[in-house]
């Protein structure tokens, strides 16, 4: 079982509810960081980091004595990251998606492999689990490449070890975001019950809907005595599945790098409560 | 004319309700949110419509099962698995497509079509803060990244032609596509954070792109009482970073009940969070003065 923590919304909770979630885990299970823009979960879960390899995107590089200006390479490619400037074929790298066109089009070989640096990818174990993460390359604007690479390794750990994985997504809601929960069974939204928290929750229901997983909802610092929250996930259909109470002892714990299902029994229990409730909310669907 | 954008790195650290009270204190700005996949900031300023336009960005690729013989060249070629087999032919799975036109260009039937795609759609609004700037990104849809750009040039455009002289913006979480877009020619961005292991995290590798992009930054340390070790692990990354600390916001409640009520911190009467934010202000405008920053090495 795979399960994805999203958000519409930055700032809700989602590595918070991933790294309570897998300390409490019982089956074999990795712990995914596929935000990789600012990955956090290692703060919490304090992996024992094993490797850590460079995740590379294959680019053009051009041969300018080869090429002869046919211009097939810029006429396909769609993102600037190849021109003629003047009489002369220029590659800029940093714009590439990767998606080998121009290599495929030139007549002339004028195109070679070359690469660009997306960041790392690093993997480890936690107290009860594998750990498993993508650092994107301060500088580097795509996500989606390192996404695939973590991905990757993730199918080939769940291969071998036969376990779930918790995976810790991006906010938001374009591609990094539905990028990440694509391969989930299941996709658990944190959500606050506050008027920019509804509006963002709103739009992540508008943009995993969609892809046609059962989905439930944890609502972090609830109590805020409003029930527009609770109201709307019973419209849409969308389960409840935990409410994380407004504390500022919460936050303080938090604050301090603590684990929240670790802070105390009660919280404990409500995890526990949260990760059974998963494979029931799977096992509804597929009978839906 | 000038540029300042609200970015934090983490997100959930309080950019828009920050940038909300900058635009009542900056008193003649065009404001501009550039958060395109979340964008909160109309419910703070409730604009008056005046201009709804499309945003398209880039194509997507539609097989014709007319022209498919099934070959699978297409599905061959596809480094994004956007092409998946269906009756014996194939089809685009949209969301996963990247508009790369390798599958247009060598399909040997001509059998995709290369339609644009409509990634979402932008406004322009009047408030009681002046003209605001913002959009809707279709959820699922990409290219926040260009959105951004496009609505920094219609937000100077306007500056321009109502003779303003900033441009405040508040941006998106994280580092990458749209957060770089929206620090492209700024002239100071303004690092939302709060004093958790998280906060500390994200804003050091924000302030390490700022570097890179030569971009002049100060910090807000928001919730600042929440964890005093992180606090003055935060203090000490910016010294040492040559970024100032331009304010210390404490956790106050009434941050979160402006939101309720649809208001800046500074509208409502007698906060005292309003004084640190307008000697904040203050601070920003003169650093945004200053220009580029020198090349910074670690």
């Amino acid at each position: 079982m795979i399960v994805a923590v999203a958000s519409g919304k930055g700032g809700t909770g989602k590595t918070t509810v991933c790294a309570s979630l897998a300390s409490v885990w019982e089956r074999p299970a990795v712990a995914v960081d596929l935000d990789v823009e600012e990955p956090n979960l290692h703060l919490f879960l304090r992996p024992v980091v094993r490797w850590r390899e460079a995740a590379t995107l294959e680019t053009p590089v051009a041969d300018p004595a080869r090429c002869t200006l046919c211009r097939k390479c810029t006429d396909l490619c769609q993102f600037k990251a190849v021109a003629v400037l003047g009489k002369r074929l220029a590659v800029f790298p940093e714009m590439c998606h990767g998606c080998g066109g121009c290599l495929a089009v030139c007549p002339e070989g004028a195109l070679g492999v070359g690469s660009r640096e997306l960041g790392s990818v690093e993997g480890g174990e936690t107290r009860n689990g594998h750990y498993l993460a993508g650092r994107l390359r301060v500088g580097e604007a795509m996500s989606p490449p390192l996404q695939r690479a973590v991905k990757a390794r993730l199918a080939s750990i769940l291969s071998r070890t036969g376990g779930d994985a918790l995976l810790d997504c991006p906010p938001g809601v374009s591609c990094p975001a539905v990028n990440a929960v694509r391969d989930a069974h299941v996709i658990l939204l944190v959500a606050e019950p506050t008027p920019f928290g509804i509006h963002d929750f709103t739009l992540a229901l508008e943009a995993f809907a969609p892809l046609g997983k059962p989905m439930g909802v944890v609502i972090n610092r609830a109590g805020h005595a409003d029930s527009t929250l609770t109201r709307l996930c019973a419209e849409k259909g969308v389960p409840v599945l935990l409410e994380i109470p407004y504390d500022r002892e919460i936050a303080r714990e938090y604050a301090s790098g603590g684990v929240l299902a670790a802070m105390n029994p009660r919280m404990a229990a409500r995890f526990a409560d949260l990760r059974d409730a998963l494979p029931r909310l799977i096992k509804e669907a597929a009978h839906a | 004319m000038r540029e300042i954008v609200v970015v934090s790195g983490k997100g959930g650290t309080g950019k828009t309700s920050l940038t909300a009270a900058f635009a009542d204190l900056a008193g003649r700005a065009v404001v501009c949110d550039l958060d395109v996949d979340a964008a909160d900031l109309h419910l703070v300023l409730t604009p008056a419509l005046e201009r709804r336009e499309d945003f398209f960005s880039g194509h997507e690729a539609v097989i014709d099962p007319a022209r498919c013989t099934g070959c699978g060249i297409c599905a061959t070629l596809c480094r994004f698995g956007a092409v998946l087999p269906e009756g014996g032919g194939y089809r685009i799975d949209p969301t996963r497509c990247e508009g790369c036109k390798v599958c247009v260009s060598l399909c040997p039937e001509a059998a995709v079509n290369f339609p644009e795609r409509r990634c979402g759609e932008w406004f322009t609004g009047q408030t009681r803060f002046g003209t605001l700037v913002h959009a809707r990104l279709t959820p699922g849809a990409e290219n926040s990244g260009r959105l951004v750009t496009l609505l920094k040039k219609e937000a100077r455009a306007i500056a321009l032609a109502d003779g303003l002289e900033l441009v405040l913006c508040d941006g998106s979480p994280g580092i990458g596509c749209p957060v770089i877009s929206s620090l492209a020619g700024a002239n100071l961005a303004v690092a939302v954070t709060e004093p958790t292991p998280s906060g500390r995290h994200d804003l050091e590798r924000l302030l390490e792109l700022c570097a890179r992009l030569r971009t002049r930054a100060c910090c807000v340390l928001n919730k600042c009482d929440l964890n005093a070790a992180e606090a003055r692990a935060i203090e000490e990354l910016c010294a040492a970073r040559d970024v100032e600390v331009v304010a210390r916001l404490p956790h106050d409640d009434i941050v979160f009940e402006a939101m309720l009520r649809g208001r800046a911190v500074t509208e409502l009467p007698g906060a005292p969070m309003a004084t640190l934010l307008k000697q904040a202000w203050n601070r920003l405008a003169a650093l945004s003065e200053l220009g580029r920053p020198a090349p910074w090495r670690p």
